[in-house]
């Protein structure tokens, strides 16, 4: 009598899935300056002036941190974000050896991990032909290719700088398209924020390479409060990018920041985020809290905000890219992949707010659960009344790669006037097992063949990223699978 | 090659399979005919190790190999084919992408380098001739929007690129027109030699017009009841079941 090979060896897989390390889970050893724990009035002063800030940002900062004091975290998303002691996170770590100078200067330990994390920080990288800005904890280390950006009057450089060297840009953008006011998370970060990318594309120039950003929390128990801030001027366009990873940790720790975006009258922004932060262990265990407000606002005419995100890591993500469509024929896209596992939760999507006249939006959401997982769409659309001739196709799909795990929509579409079109089509279907096999037959064993089905299935969005992370993005979804399927 | 002995299988508790034997040489082709329900199938299923399915006893010998031990790709790997009745559609992933993963897989198998784009794109374009497949169907998602007749031919493609010893060919007849299934059978001709073998598993005398059988198997109830030369698939087609289904009937 015998079975045949294939149940068990399902388990197997599943096994080993399970006891894979989360690949970017070192940490670095290096010296760190962190201000103890807690929050109160003096940490938010003492941040500032650790910074060497204006009056002005202490005063912004001053009035988030009393304004979110009469707030309460939102309990509406589908995850469980726990009671989270506000009092027991640091919010400011900074590698102690940072100062200014080249490459040379920065921290052997520190370059170790960047290098680990395969981040081009050195000359030889820089063939691969992008600006990157990579923030460790809460502070800024470098930023490449500066100069030659310089030349073409585009700014990228680490907000804190931004702060000294381009006060009034700062002072013109910030909180103007995510107000303190907006929600809890973004009144805290508006209060703690720490440091992130600045940038700003002149008038009628085309940034001539990607500009990106890797995001690392190193320091325990630290929270991290980035803030981000572009702006393309009339006529210009930029494509960005954002990495993130963290150590396994077993306590959680939080990750709030903000990201603006500013679209002048017929420039481009195209956003891209491959989120890798550490998800947790199989049992749930750890894990980054990720709750971020990032929002564009298309305010000139003709003008475009493209946000294209692949969502594999953290253990909670709560962030809805969104598009404030103020400018007549603008247009809004959002393209996401949110991927969770094991016990991890997501609630993304987007919002898309027509203001203006003829402007269009696009929304393509895959959603693929495995594990425990629970993964929610939420997406808001809405039209002005004022705001004729609009368009929004929305496509919302899901894929359940176990039985055990969730897939959810939440929409809300509010039409003000009749000459406006919104589309919406949603799917949720199960990985087929019809389909497995045919690979298996084919000679291709399950894992791949899981990944194979999983990028075919999100390759719509995948298609959108710039070529170089797309291939990562293919590999990590493949990664963050294995084994889930059995 | 493949030698099967009282092969027994169920799925879902349920008997299909009740004690198979039959042995394949090199350049044979095979017909496996039979009614509605008496397990071709499975028998194509089984032996390609389709998880839905359980052996419940038997052995099946692939060139001196316990296949049943293999895991479903190293089947594959070891020249094992199957011709699915319904090929699945794999939505956004592009034949090509599809094709290397399975070819570098097999040859990594043998511990070979993987083939480099440019002959892999050589070889596709020399292989998909054989059935006529055009260029913009190759590029397409796999199965995906093709019609019934693309289908079948892809299948015939990726035996071509593929290689096998041993091809199943399971109902690759249904749902074809005339002309389909003339560009099919000649496919698979094309690739018949004194090395490999085929199993055709139809319903009708049809395809077996234009691929000869050396032998004619009759499955009914889990069991070959009948063999002989490609006189019988004649016979079948003129007389139907019924006289086989009586005799078999009987005796029990």
């Amino acid at each position: 009598m015998k079975e045949t090979e294939k149940p068990e060896k399902g388990n197997q897989i599943i096994e080993e899935a399970a006891q894979a390390e989360y690949k970017y889970g070192f940490v670095t050893d290096i010296e760190t300056e962190v201000i103890p724990k807690g929050l109160d009035e003096d940490v938010v002063r003492r941040i500032s002036a650790l910074k060497g800030e204006p009056e002005w940002l202490l005063d912004f900062r001053l009035k988030a941190y009393r304004h979110w004091l009469t707030l309460k975290a939102p309990t509406w998303g589908h995850v469980h974000v726990p009671e989270i002691d506000y009092q027991a996170i640091s919010y400011y770590a900074a590698p102690r050896k940072l100062k200014k100078g080249g490459v040379e200067d920065i921290d052997p330990e520190l370059k170790k991990t960047f290098d680990k994390l395969g981040i081009p920080l050195e000359e030889q990288l820089r063939l691969s032909g992008m600006a990157v800005d990579a923030v460790m904890d809460s502070v800024s280390v470098k930023t490449t290719y500066r100069e030659r950006l310089a030349e073409l009057g585009v700014i990228f450089c680490s907000i804190s700088e931004a702060v000294k060297d381009y006060p009034d840009l700062v002072r013109k953008y910030l909180g103007k398209v995510v107000p303190y006011t907006d929600n809890f998370y973004a009144a805290l970060n508006s209060a703690v924020f720490s440091d992130g990318s600045f940038v700003y594309i002149p008038k009628g120039v085309r940034c001539p390479m990607e500009l990106s950003t890797y995001f690392r929390i190193n320091a325990a128990q630290t929270g991290q409060f980035e803030r981000t801030l572009i702006v393309a001027d009339d006529d210009a366009y930029v494509s960005y990018l954002e990495g993130c990873t963290a150590p396994m940790r077993d306590e959680n720790q939080l990750h709030a920041a903000i990201v603006e975006i500013i679209v002048e009258d017929r420039a481009e922004v195209k956003y891209s985020t491959v989120q890798n932060w550490y998800p947790g262990d199989k049992d749930g265990k750890g894990g980054i809290y990720n709750l971020v407000t990032k929002r564009g606002l298309c305010r000139g005419d003709h003008s475009k905000l493209s946000w294209t995100q692949v969502e594999t890591g953290s253990a909670i993500t709560w962030k809805y890219p969104s598009c404030v469509l103020k400018g007549d024929h603008s247009v809004g896209e959002f393209y996401s992949v949110a991927l969770t596992n094991n016990w991890q939760e997501a609630d993304t999507g987007t919002k898309m707010i027509h203001l203006g006249k003829n402007s269009t939006s696009t929304i393509v959401s895959k959603g693929i659960s495995a594990g425990h997982s629970q993964n929610s769409y939420r997406g808001m659309v809405k039209i002005a009344p004022k705001a004729t001739g609009c368009r929004n196709f929305t496509q919302c799909d899901s894929l359940l790669l176990s039985d055990t795990s969730g897939a959810h929509t939440f929409p809300v579409i509010e039409v003000g006037n009749d000459t406006s079109v919104v589309e919406h089509e949603a799917t949720t279907s199960k990985i087929n097992e019809d389909q497995i096999f045919y690979c298996n037959q084919r000679g291709i064993p399950t894992e791949d063949a899981v990944g194979l089905i999983v990028n075919g299935y999100a390759k719509e969005v995948m298609a959108k990223l710039p070529m170089e992370f797309a291939v990562e993005a293919q590999k990590l979804l493949s990664i963050s699978l294995e084994g889930s399927v059995g | 090659m493949l030698v099967i002995k009282d092969l027994r299988a169920s799925i879902e508790d349920k008997q299909i399979l009740k004690g198979i034997n039959l042995t394949v040489k090199p350049g044979e082709v095979h017909a496996i005919m039979g009614p509605n329900g008496s397990g071709k199938s499975t028998l194509s299923a089984v032996l390609t190790g389709n998880p839905a399915y359980t052996v419940t006893g038997g052995s099946v010998e692939f060139y001196g190999k316990d296949l049943l031990a293999l895991s479903p790709e190293d089947r594959a790997h070891e020249g094992l084919f199957l011709s699915f009745q319904y090929p699945v559609e794999i939505p956004g992933v592009s034949m090509v992408n599809f094709m290397r993963t399975a070819l570098n897989e097999k040859r990594k198998y043998f511990g070979q380098e993987p083939l480099s784009a440019a002959d892999f794109l050589k070889l596709m374009r020399e292989k998909r001739s054989i059935v006529q497949l055009d260029n913009k169907l190759a590029s397409r998602a796999v199965n995906e929007g093709f019609s019934g007749g693309e289908k079948k031919r892809n299948e015939i493609f990726q035996m071509a690129m593929l290689e096998p010893k041993l091809s199943i060919l399971d109902e690759t007849d249904s749902g074809l027109d005339i002309d389909a299934l003339r560009i099919v059978a000649s496919g698979v001709n094309t690739l018949k030699s004194k090395d490999n073998a085929t199993i055709v598993i139809t319903h009708y005398q049809r395809l077996l017009d234009y691929i000869k059988p050396d032998f004619v198997h009759v499955l009914y109830k889990g069991r070959i009841v009948m063999s002989a030369g490609p006189e019988l698939a004649l016979e079948l087609e003129e007389k139907g079941y019924d006289w086989i289904k009586e005799q078999v009937d009987s005796q029990q």
